[in-house]
């Protein structure tokens, strides 16, 4: 089937879709964004993590025709041209290791600093609860958010 | 195999009546992990995404109709005073972006005893509306159960609603696991006081082949709250009281040994959730303050 939708800001047309694949699927092999990373297919690592109509789910557990006609938002569209403030953060913090979980990692932050500009370290944690990261043990990743945080405080 | 996108409820049960075998699928947190895995490949998907009444809610009753598909996320943050047992239990599942889609009619549909919404549905009455091109079916859900993984839902039935009682007082819900978020319940437990009718209710989830309720330990601690006068009086529970409301609590299980638990751990430790929640619901009945500690 053919699957049309925003990725990105862009309008996008997957065809030759099968009907019981994923969205993350389309936007690694059909799409070309490999940003998203599949890794456990069921929901529980969260390095899919991407923004359906705004909200962030997994990209493994959306089927991609009910993608139809929605907006998606991966981690390659968090910065336009340049890093996004919460990347930067990352780096800035050494929250990047090998690298597997941060694209996940990336859009869930990016969306819980959108609600909560100041979040608490139990906000910081609840929101990044379905990202698993096997490298850097989560200080930095906490670190990173805390950063982001502030400085949009600054600037702001 | 085939995806069916019904634009509208009339014609999603049109397409479940002429294709009984099709597979809902609304958040996909179950679904999709079985066609990812390939422990399942459906002849054909029926997709609820489009249903708009499915993601609504009513409240203008005595009780609360909840569209099937609604997510975790918005009962625990808008039906938190109308359905606090439910909000509970919704903010245990999975993780934020699980319950941005996983919803009620999912954990219905796919029917795991370690459902973490049964128990608190069991805990605070409900029914569940089943719909098909023949009429309406209002399914109790102590009765929606039938066996591990199994509904009473007929081929050709879709859940539109489930009607949950309004909560008139304190409702608690504690489950057991590894760590705070992304955990399937080793054992879980509900419980709601029905101050209006002097009763209580309780559901267990994943410590039996279905979900169910611990009727002894609600009818001896019903009838104990009534002739000890403590409605009246308000008074502390005596201990022995709530320790036997453990026990007839774990004796309600029928566990099975498996990788997440022993049947003889989860048989205890459904007696201690009901000993704590039976504590907390008390507490906050009596002072009004709720209990806001993980169990």
């Amino acid at each position: 089937m053919r699957v049309n939708l925003t990725v990105n800001g862009r309008p996008q047309q997957a065809d030759d879709v099968w009907e019981g694949e994923s969205l993350l699927y389309v936007l690694r092999e059909r799409l070309g964004l490999p940003g998203s990373k599949n890794a456990c297919e069921q929901g529980e690592c969260g390095s899919c993590t991407v923004r359906l109509d705004g909200v962030p789910v997994c990209a493994c557990l959306v089927a991609a025709g009910q993608a139809e006609g929605r907006e998606v938002v991966t981690v390659e569209g968090l910065g336009e041209g340049e890093l996004s403030a919460v990347q930067r953060a990352f780096i800035d913090a050494g929250a990047v290791q090998c690298g597997f979980c941060t694209p996940g990692l990336l859009v869930a932050a990016d969306e819980l600093l959108e609600h909560n500009p100041q979040p608490s370290d139990a906000d910081i944690r609840e929101a990044l609860s379905g990202n698993l990261c096997r490298c850097t043990g989560y200080e930095k990743i906490l670190d990173a958010v805390r950063l982001a945080a502030a400085r949009r405080g600054e600037a702001g | 195999m085939d995806f069916l996108r019904p634009a509208g409820w009339a014609e999603a049960l049109a397409a479940k009546a002429e294709h009984p075998t099709a597979v809902p699928i609304a958040g996909g947190t179950d679904v999709m992990v079985e066609i990812n895995f390939d422990h399942r490949r459906p002849d054909r998907l029926l997709d609820l995404n489009r249903i708009g009444e499915l993601y609504t809610w009513e409240t203008d009753g005595p009780e609360v109709r909840l569209g099937a598909a609604v997510p975790y996320t918005r009962i625990m943050h808008e039906l938190r005073s109308e359905l606090p047992g439910l909000a509970l239990a919704a903010h245990t599942v999975g993780s934020p972006q699980i319950r941005n889609r996983g919803s009620v009619g999912g954990n219905l549909g796919a029917a795991s005893p370690a459902g973490d919404c049964h128990p608190a549905l069991l805990a605070a009455g409900a029914t569940v509306e089943a719909e098909s091109v023949r009429g309406t079916r209002l399914i109790p859900v102590e009765e929606f159960y039938t066996g591990v993984k199994r509904n009473a839902l007929a081929p050709d039935e879709l859940i539109r609603a489930i009607r949950i009682q309004r909560a008139t007082g304190p409702q608690q819900f504690a489950k057991v696991g590894t760590r705070n978020a992304m955990v399937i319940a080793v054992c879980a437990f509900a419980m709601a006081l029905h101050p209006g009718e002097r009763t209580v209710r309780t559901g267990i989830g994943s410590a039996a082949p279905t979900p169910v309720r611990a009727r002894t330990a609600e009818d001896f601690l019903t009838a104990e709250l009534r002739d000890g006068g403590y409605w009246e009086s308000g008074r502390p529970l005596e201990p022995s009281l709530a320790a036997e409301f453990g026990r007839l609590a774990a004796g309600a299980c029928n566990p099975i040994d498996d990788v997440r638990g022993s049947a003889a751990y989860r048989r205890h430790a459904v007696g201690v959730l009901a000993r704590r929640t039976l504590a907390w619901v008390w507490a906050e009945h009596t002072t009004g303050e709720e209990n806001h500690r993980c169990a």
